[in-house]
């Protein structure tokens, strides 16, 4: 018996609308987070994230009622990001049927948020979102950034990772500022970097290409890996990345069908 | 008439999701925290996250304790997934602190000896070829998110239901306890909700045992 390397999508939404491009043919409707999701579902994603990009307050009751129709609907585990300020934000998040949040600037703001929440909710729902880039000057040359790579935090990452751990997340999401975008793979050197300080699951974030492109984040540490516009193009789909897993010995899930 | 499910409202877990799959597999779900509704619903889900302490004293405060021992008495079939499971044990034992369960099964729930905890994830599981619950699924993964586990099952076959329990193992850096069929007492470590179409034949394996 053996854990199985996870495979995630993620969603962009903003105001409960997928945003970034999908471009799915057997979609009625290619904003629908739902119907994305349930898509994914059937295909042998392991787990979802939504990344709710929404910048306004007033749009988060949509997020919270995607949520929901999500819960309803998918019955995979469901990560939800993106604007996670407090432990009320956590709570409505939970109650609504995410299974997990992940916490990103707030945490960067205020470290003990992360404390509280684990100590309140559970490690196993409490993610800390870490978005890091090469930095000299930073004691293991990853920097942690924030504004989606363009600012720095004045933080060493691979000391922020082993700091979140220490206050209790049961995840990292560590999503690479520099592979970001790139298609060239992911950051090996960075997953090995924090892999080295944590004794938690990693999600390997930013910069997948091909479907090799994996198999080599999971063999550098990593416990699941995440893509966003590879797979919403097609570019790649989650069978071929399971194949290239399966090809390098790594185990995979591959459900079979079983209810009509 | 299709089935009625409890699922048990004492502030822990997911239990939106619950809901939904047990609706999902036609039946009757409703979330109560009402001793006498979750006595006498067909079926009782007790879900549970996080710590076992804090799930020990939201059971305690809707006499949790006393509601499994009338559904056992009345033969009444009960499921509990993740901490819903641990709790049935007697005891857990959570940074070197231990807090009563309710003692249903022998047995302490302890820290997983792995390299990377929480198990957080999809494993395979080893059902015996008496369950039921795991019927059209033994080869299936199912989605685990723990740090704790059972690692040790000391029942006899002489169990005060007279029911022999039939139990399912995983593995995660040593073995541990993943499900128990006893009788009208099951319980799975890992989230049936949130196992894809493997866990909702689970959950309709389950409700299908229901009256």
């Amino acid at each position: 018996m053996t854990l199985a390397a996870r495979v995630i999508a993620c969603l962009d939404v903003d105001g409960g609308r997928v945003v970034k491009g999908v471009n799915f043919v057997d979609l009625v409707d290619a904003g629908d987070p739902i119907e994305l999701a349930s898509l994914y579902g059937a295909a042998g994603i392991d787990e979802l994230v939504f990344l709710d990009i929404t910048a306004s307050s007033s749009d988060r009751e949509t997020t919270l009622e995607l949520v929901r129709r999500s819960a309803d609907q998918v019955f995979i585990p469901v990560t939800v990001g993106g604007g996670i300020r407090s432990i009320e934000d956590i709570d409505a998040l939970l109650r609504a049927g995410a299974d997990k949040v992940s916490i990103n600037t707030a945490a960067i703001a205020r470290p003990e948020l992360l404390r509280e929440a684990a100590q309140r909710f559970g490690s196993q729902c409490i993610v800390l979102s870490l978005d890091a880039r090469r930095e000299s000057g930073q004691p293991s040359g990853f920097g942690v950034t924030t504004h989606g790579g363009r600012e720095s935090a004045g933080l060493d990452a691979v000391e922020w990772a082993q700091r979140a751990a220490e206050f209790g997340v049961g995840e990292i999401l560590l999503n690479s500022m520099d592979a970001d975008g790139t298609k060239t793979g992911f950051d090996l050197e960075l997953i090995t970097a924090v892999r080295g300080a944590v004794n938690i699951p990693i999600i390997a974030s930013g910069g997948a290409g091909v479907p090799s492109d994996f198999a080599a984040a999971i063999n550098a540490g990593a416990q699941a890996v995440l893509a966003a516009s590879i797979f919403h193009f097609g570019e790649v789909s989650i069978a071929q990345v399971k194949s290239a897993l399966k090809a390098d010995s790594i185990p995979v899930r591959e459900p079979t069908r079983l209810v009509s | 008439m299709s089935p009625t499910v409890a699922v048990l409202d004492y502030g822990f877990g997911n239990v939106r999701s619950a809901l939904r799959a047990a609706e999902h597999v036609g039946a009757t779900a409703i979330l109560s925290s009402d001793f006498d509704t979750c006595l006498n619903a067909d079926g009782l889900i007790i879900p549970g996250v996080g710590a076992y302490a804090a799930c020990m004293a939201g059971i305690d405060s809707v006499r949790g304790g006393a509601l499994v021992d009338a559904r056992m008495v009345a033969k009444r079939p009960v499921l509990g997934i993740c901490v819903g499971m641990q709790i049935m044990f007697e005891q857990g034992i959570e940074h070197g602190m231990s807090t009563r369960g309710l003692g249903q099964w022998p047995g302490t729930v302890d820290h997983l000896l792995a390299p990377i905890v929480p198990h957080m994830g999809w494993n395979t599981v080893a059902p015996p070829a008496s369950s039921s619950l795991f019927a059209g699924v033994e080869t299936e993964m199912f989605y685990f998110v723990h740090s704790y586990a059972v690692q040790e099952w000391t029942m006899s076959d002489t169990d005060p239901y007279q029911h022999p329990p039939i139990v399912t193992w995983s593995d995660y850096g040593a073995p541990f306890v993943a499900a128990v069929e006893n009788g009208p007492l099951s319980a799975v470590q890992f989230h049936p909700e949130k196992s894809g179409e493997a866990g909702l034949t689970l959950i309709n394996n389950w409700v299908g045992t229901l009256t």
